[in-house]
């Protein structure tokens, strides 16, 4: 057989029917379901009086919508009750058996909790109505966000119909910096590649430095795949991935395990294969980034200055960098080190897993945060927040005076009661820095764990590798 | 779902590259469970001012464009969430076509999935087409799916475009994609069954 990259052999293992012209019937391992692109789906298959076909195969949670207060008080918006008692309801008519609600011990975000309880699984298909879907990508598995009409289609058939992606490799040489995280990686490829430098492919992470990081650190850079434009983003397994599952505590265990693990080694794209495209990045050129603007491949170094408009080479360029500035209350050529901060999110399913929380709480053990700084700490489930209690971690960060809350999606997107106020500035550990992401005039800076732990301290952005 | 098969309508210039999807329709108003009613929230943040009045710089807000059926942007349009309510709600606006000279992925796919057409136009083209509207305020177009081709009443503007095949068989005729999905079952049961 010809050699064939890992997306390849995933695709080529799950094509159910396929016709020339039309896009490929492909097989969904896992289809991971929350409350906010869901009700629309069920409504849909209610209507045409059908069921899930396989609710084995199909996990859901609550996440968007949950406050991050303590689990008993009430939620206040009854619009956001609405949609979550919804889940509920749907959950129990449609009989799914994996349901976890706001009140569960493996409630959380949905792309914290896949992975983490052993459902997410090397060679697999997974879908979800999330564009950060890509994050599962990092064991090894296709993983692609999808719409409400394809999240009906999936819980119909358990299948998904797709034009098969042309393939991206993003290969990182050398050894990262210290002081440089998976986030500064992931945000230097944006940076180089563009917003949309991912359309139409599914990229494969490979190199020396994306192999050394932890799976946190992997899912944190298939994560921002989608931030890149890509359908999805992709890491070949190796030991540091089957560590990893075997000690999840649903997936599989013994002997079964073992034997999987042996076929998750030929997952591995082969010597020879093409890439339909591939970008080389060296880990030397990588420090810690700073987002300046309101698309995440507007990024610089934090040793760096804010750009000048005029120093963009197209007149659309130009336009958006002014707009971007102006929206950000920001000067050209102002240093980064010198923007100082309101807020500090750290969470979201791009870092909000214990290695995240490890790292940041490291920075700040001893410290106190800035008295102009507001910061909180938002674990990506309630498993993370008790391993983090259980090491103490919750404390570290209380004796600093971040809040400590409960898991959800928080204030990435603001569907919570956690948003920022018109004008307020953040330092947040999350994937957006669109206009209005984190609530209506909110601005936001995407960092690492790290660096937004660095921020809270010093009240402005600081280098943390001199911290 | 309905049909697309001509559609004649004016043309709302939106000159802006990476129209994200927070853009299109902001995190907090996704929160209905309805597939309609999302129109109003269209470009909520640039629709209206703080205090919820409409914000006459705003190119849905002025006269001429009121009515649009057709939006004209800059590339990457849609990029960002995996949210259909971003389709759902250009449609309950009354916007059923997006000219761009390129898209996000999953907008790209969510829209056919409603009967939206996400036309991909060259550069150059999407630029005519963007400063015909903004010059002549109430400019119109039709798109023309069963002929592949976008032209202006005078015909000073005639574009022909190509669209996948079985998205436009689709639009054309309306389909139910689970309904023909539905016709591989024998095809999914036995895939199914080599997997067990």
């Amino acid at each position: 057989m010809a050699a064939r990259t890992m997306f390849e052999k995933i695709w080529d293992a799950h094509v159910v029917h396929e016709e020339p012209g039309q896009p490929s019937l492909i097989y969904i391992d896992l289809h991971l379901v929350h409350e906010v692109t869901s009700p629309q789906a069920f409504d849909g298959l209610r209507m045409a009086g059908r069921k899930v076909r396989r609710p084995d195969l199909t996990v859901a949670t609550a996440d968007h919508n949950t406050p991050t207060w303590e689990l008993t008080r009430p939620i206040e918006d009854q619009i956001s009750k609405a949609q979550l008692d919804a889940l509920d309801r749907n959950a129990a008519e449609f009989e799914l058996p994996f349901y976890y609600d706001r009140f569960s011990e493996n409630q959380g975000i949905v792309h914290v909790i896949g992975p983490d309880l052993g459902y997410t699984l090397p060679g697999k298909t997974v879908v979800c109505g999330d564009s950060h879907t890509s994050t599962h990508g990092a064991l090894g598995c296709f993983a692609v966000g999808i719409g409400t009409s394809e999240v009906e289609h999936v819980l119909a058939t358990q299948t998904l119909r797709q034009f098969k992606p042309r393939t991206m490799e993003i290969r990182v040489d050398g050894d990262l910096p210290n002081g440089v995280s998976a986030k500064d990686v992931i945000l230097g490829i944006i940076g180089h590649i563009g917003v949309n430098g991912g359309t139409g492919h599914v990229i494969e992470y490979t190199g020396e430095a994306i192999r050394a990081l932890s799976m946190d650190g992997r899912m944190t850079v298939c994560n921002m795949s989608i931030e890149g434009g890509a359908r999805a983003g992709m890491i070949a397994p190796d030991d540091t991935t089957f560590d990893y599952v075997r000690t999840r505590p649903y997936a599989p265990k013994g002997a079964e395990l073992e034997a999987s693990i042996e076929e998750w080694r030929g997952l591995t794209t082969d010597s020879g294969a093409a890439y339909d495209r591939t970008v080389v990045i060296n880990a030397n050129d990588l420090a810690p980034f700073v987002t300046w603007g309101t698309k995440p491949d507007m990024v610089a170094q934090i040793t760096d200055r804010v750009p000048d408009p005029a120093s963009f080479g197209t007149t659309a360029e130009r336009e958006a960098a002014e707009r971007a500035l102006e929206y950000m209350g920001l000067e050209p050529n102002q240093r980064i080190e010198d923007i100082r901060i309101d807020r500090v999110f750290l969470g979201a399913c791009t870092n909000a897993r214990i290695d995240d929380l490890r790292a940041a709480a490291n920075v700040i053990r001893g410290r106190q945060v800035n008295s102009d700084v507001y910061a909180m700490v938002v674990p990506g489930s309630a498993r993370v927040k008790a391993e983090a209690e259980a090491e103490g971690l919750d404390q570290v960060f209380k004796d600093a005076g971040f809040d400590w809350r409960v898991a959800g999606c928080s204030m990435c997107l603001g569907m919570n009661p956690d948003i920022l106020d018109p004008g307020q500035r953040c330092a947040s550990t999350s994937n957006r820095n669109f206009e209005g992401r984190q609530g209506k005039g909110g601005r936001t800076h995407l960092v690492s764990p790290e660096m937004a732990a660095a921020a809270a301290i010093a009240g402005h952005f600081v280098d943390v590798r001199e911290f | 779902m309905e049909p697309f098969v001509q559609l004649e309508g004016v043309v709302a210039p939106l000159d802006a590259v990476n129209v994200d999807t927070d853009m299109i329709i902001p995190a907090i108003y996704l929160k209905s469970i309805e597939r309609t009613g999302f129109g109003p929230h269209l470009f909520d943040r640039y629709r209206y001012n703080e205090d919820g009045s409409e914000n006459p710089d705003f190119i849905l807000n002025q006269e001429a464009y009121r009515s649009s059926r057709i939006l004209v942007s800059g590339p990457n349009f849609g990029c960002g969430s995996s949210r259909e309510h971003a389709p759902w709600a250009l449609e309950d606006y009354g916007i059923r076509c997006v000219i761009a000279p390129s898209f996000a992925d999953i907008f790209f796919n969510n829209c056919f999935k409603n009967g939206l057409l996400p036309l991909t136009l060259p550069e150059p083209d999407v630029r005519r087409i963007m400063d015909k509207a903004k010059d002549n305020p109430g400019f119109q177009i039709t798109v023309d799916l069963e002929a592949k081709q976008v032209r202006d009443g005078e015909e000073e503007i005639v574009v022909d475009f190509e669209v996948d095949e079985f998205r436009r068989y689709c639009l054309l005729n309306g389909l139910d994609d689970i309904g023909l999905t539905l016709q591989h079952e024998d095809a999914i049961s036995a895939f199914e069954a080599r997997q067990a």
